[in-house]
């Protein structure tokens, strides 16, 4: 060929596009079906896979000197963090049972999203969503790993955070954010970027993401906040995906609108229960708060989530069902949760508290309809009894939600006073919900619903109900990992150690 | 004169995780061992995938090689994210600058017109080889079992890309956008390139992540890098006078000599497990290396003419003798 005197010059979108979209071919050997053989059997009809925006256009070399960058400094600092003793930096023990939550159900659901993301990368039949798609499993399988090695120091040093692995897979409430990673990766590639891509990292990142970030750079927590920096673009990154794709869908076909219409209500559900633990992590154990549950749920929920949902009625779609129900129990959850932790402390890798008057009276003062009514007199019976020396333990189990995993023990919508409790009978066996909106999610698909792995009957089958036996085998050390912060094993090292660093004596 | 910092010395508690401590002892692990190890779900997974009900979410009686313990199938570079970025941003950094030395200079006008448009004919249509290999990788990725064994095949599917996208670089170097269309054209119809392409379609509707790992990244990969960028850029181009394409593809030829090291560790683990894994992979590499072979014949003959059978079968051999060392015989 004759070679040209001088070149053209591609364009940013244009040279992308060389780069990626043109790698791929209509296969002659095969049909698509037989390469892309999920691509179809959920419904949602693509025409025309060119149409496919490319939320970001970053080539690889690109990509591997970004980001090399961001490597060397995370390192260079969490490296520094324990040489230093930075664990000692924190304002208070307490702050720990916040890192252990994360690393026993966050950090795992970093490293499915990974494995999930690495299949969709495969599944979608076109190469700038399979690039994208790529792109973000590498990403999170780096945050399952910067998460591991950020908080790998404090295990060193304190309870909870040594068995992660196996209380991923057996702790009865971490099966809260398995299930839903579990149930995220058991379905379809559309319905896998709704749920992760754009209700987790779009709709619910800032109630997860900021919230814990931002409580480690409250309370002196150097090594997870640079995480947390260090993540920061990745995510940014993974919101435009999560907003590209839902987009891409609802163009593509006016009869996908009615299934992605689902998966959000569904997802914005799940994720919702999910952040449940979030909510607790922000009023109760963050030591210096970063502000309430409630505080965020208007910023990142109600204006955020709102004008989301505004911009996206255009194409048909209409708030998820259960956000109303989800405003109401806003002001109550994060209480029912501490409630429930504290009393089965006993059996939580993670240490629970009475608040404190200080505590209290932020609670009221956060909660001014809820708390002092609702909330405070529970907490006083409970302080009441632990100065008798009797703690109060619940020692009967929990009954968990058959959709969310969550313990039943939040209330009616429209009636704090009241238990809220659903049951569904599906060929003959009866299961138990928490809200109506996990029984609508499991009325939609019960024969996945009724496969969950729900761990209080397992105690029973396997271990015989036998407490000792249960502990062993979700390697949780009685007397250690459990119970109340007041009196711990982390309580004393962490201030016996402090006083040393910052005193004398 | 040696001077030690005081700082306040504390007894921790501990010096690993479970996990790890069950593996390797109570001593302080590896940032490889800590972000790879048992780090997959393993128990108790809640529902079957709706896309085939008759899989688990993670399941290792996909494939036909049975171990075990996945974690046994150790990367022997100890790739985790960090190390593996740092890796190739230091090898970005050459390919760039080589890529700036060759186009400031004016290498490419310099070249002679046959070996150039031998070069592009040879390498510009690979880049969608590379990305079948793309494809492969991130299947294994997302469907092999244990971390160990399969994030090594995420950066591999990365590395895939990258390789795409650099030969698509030297193609817009060397001939505009007018060379990618024309080896788009030739990897769609030319008859030099179908049993290449054919190799790669079959190779895309395999779901055993196993198998695919073998038909990829040993049998195809393990005669195509060799051949191409070995023999073909660093001997034969170089040779007349076309070393401005081997600085172009110094990338690739490292990368090979690199990943290898892991492709052969991983087939030598999982060979010395039991006599059925070697068998299988025995007949699984006999087969897919004999296909890649007379695949890559056409392509070689493109720069070799009638020494390319030759070449192809001495590639063959060294092939056979690099894949004995990890305990199979082919």
């Amino acid at each position: 060929m004759d070679m040209k005197a001088t070149k053209k010059k591609l364009g940013l979108k244009e040279k992308y596009r060389v780069m990626t979209r043109d790698l791929g071919w209509e296969p002659g050997y095969h049909t698509k079906e037989e390469i892309f053989p999920y691509a179809t059997y959920e419904g949602i009809k693509v025409h025309d896979w060119d149409k496919w925006e490319d939320p970001f256009r970053l080539t690889m070399d690109a990509y591997w000197k970004y980001q090399a960058e961001k490597e060397r400094k995370f390192y260079a600092i969490i490296d520094a963090h324990a040489q230093n003793n930075g664990h000692l930096n924190i304002t208070d023990g307490r702050y720990l049972s916040a890192l252990k939550v994360f690393l026993q159900a966050i950090s795992p659901g970093e490293y499915a999203a990974h494995k999930g993301f690495s299949r969709v990368g495969r599944e979608f039949p076109g190469v700038g969503t399979q690039v994208a798609c790529q792109m973000q499993a590498i990403d999170e399988i780096r945050h399952a790993q910067t998460q591991i090695h950020a908080l790998s120091n404090y295990n060193k040093y304190y309870n909870g955070f040594h068995a992660f692995a196996d209380a991923r897979d057996r702790m009865w409430y971490n099966t809260v954010a398995r299930s839903f990673f579990d149930d995220a990766m058991s379905a379809g590639p559309f319905e896998f970027m709704i749920a992760i891509g754009f209700s987790f990292e779009y709709v619910l990142t800032n109630l997860l993401f900021v919230p814990f970030m931002s409580g480690a750079a409250y309370n002196g927590d150097m090594a997870t906040v640079t995480f947390g920096f260090s993540a920061q673009s990745d995510e940014a990154r993974h919101m435009t995906l999560g907003l590209e794709c839902i987009k891409f869908m609802l163009e593509q076909d006016p009869d996908n609108l009615p299934i992605v219409q689902g998966w959000l209500d569904k997802w914005f559900w799940r994720g919702f229960r999910v952040l449940g633990l979030v909510s607790t992590m922000m009023d109760y154990m963050l030591p210096k708060r970063v502000m309430s549950w409630r505080e965020a749920w208007e910023i990142y929920g109600v204006e955020n989530g709102g004008a989301l949902f505004k911009d996206l009625a255009r194409y048909g779609i209409r708030p998820p069902k259960g956000w109303d129900d989800a405003e109401k129990a806003t002001d109550h959850m994060s209480h029912q949760i501490m409630l429930g932790l504290y009393q089965w402390s006993f059996g939580t890798s993670l240490h629970s508290w009475i608040p404190s008057d200080e505590d209290m009276a932020w609670l009221s003062a956060k909660y001014p309809t809820t708390f002092d009514k609702y909330y405070r007199p529970r907490w006083e019976h409970i302080r009441k009894l632990a100065a008798e020396g009797k703690q109060f333990k619940n020692f009967g189990l929990a009954k968990l939600c058959q959709t969310c995993q969550l313990p039943i023990v939040f209330t009616e919508p429209d009636d704090p006073t009241m238990a809220c409790h659903r049951e569904t009978t599906y060929k003959g066996e009866k299961y138990h919900f928490c809200s109506d909106g996990c029984q609508h999610v499991f009325e939609n698909e019960p024969e996945k619903y009724i496969q969950a792995w729900l761990p209080m009957p397992a105690l029973f089958a396997e271990l015989e109900g036998d407490i000792g036996k249960w502990m062993d085998w979700v390697s949780l050390r009685d007397g250690q990992d459990n119970g109340d912060y007041v009196g711990s094993v982390d309580q004393r090292n962490f201030e016996q150690w402090r006083g040393l660093a910052t005193s004398n004596s | 004169m040696q001077i030690d910092l005081r700082t306040v010395s504390i007894q921790p508690l501990r010096q690993t995780f479970d996990h790890l401590a069950r593996r390797f002892g109570d001593k302080p692990a590896s940032r490889y061992q800590e972000g790879s190890y048992d780090i997959q779900a393993a128990e108790n997974l809640h529902y079957k995938p709706t896309w085939d009900p008759d899989q688990d979410l993670y399941d290792t009686k996909i494939t036909k090689i049975v171990m075990k313990d996945w974690y046994a199938l150790k990367d022997p570079r100890q790739f985790y994210y960090s190390t593996y970025t740092l890796a190739r941003a230091r090898q970005q950094d050459t390919t760039e600058a080589n890529f700036v030395f060759v186009e400031s200079r004016g290498l490419a006008d310099m070249l002679p017109p046959a070996l150039r448009d031998t070069a592009l004919n040879v390498l510009v249509p690979l880049r969608h080889a590379a990305w079948g290999a793309n494809q492969n990788n991130t299947l294994i990725c997302g469907y092999g079992y244990g971390a160990v064994f399969t994030q090594p095949c995420i950066y591999h599917a990365m590395d895939n890309l990258g390789i795409a996208q650099y030969l698509s670089r030297l193609g817009l170097l060397l001939g505009d956008t007018e060379a990618l269309d024309a080896a788009k054209a030739a990897w769609l119809d030319d008859p030099v390139w179908q049993p290449l392409r054919r190799y790669v379609e079959d190779t895309l509707v395999l779901r055993d992540p196993f198998e695919v790992f073998v038909a990829q990244n040993v049998a195809l990969d393990g005669l195509l890098y060799p051949l191409v960028y070995g023999r073909i850029v660093d001997d034969f181009l170089s040779a007349q006078g076309a070393s401005a394409v081997a600085m172009l593809t110094q990338f690739m030829t490292d990368w090979f000599d690199e990943t290898k090291k892991w492709v052969d560790a991983v087939l030598k683990v999982a060979a010395a497990e039991s006599d059925d894994n070697r068998a299988v992979l025995q007949d699984w590499i006999a087969a897919w290396s004999a296909r890649a072979a007379s695949a890559l014949l056409p392509v070689a003959e493109i720069a070799l003419g009638a020494n390319a059978d030759a070449a192809v079968g001495e590639e063959l051999a060294g092939f056979r003798t690099r894949i004995q060392k990890t305990g199979i015989t082919i």
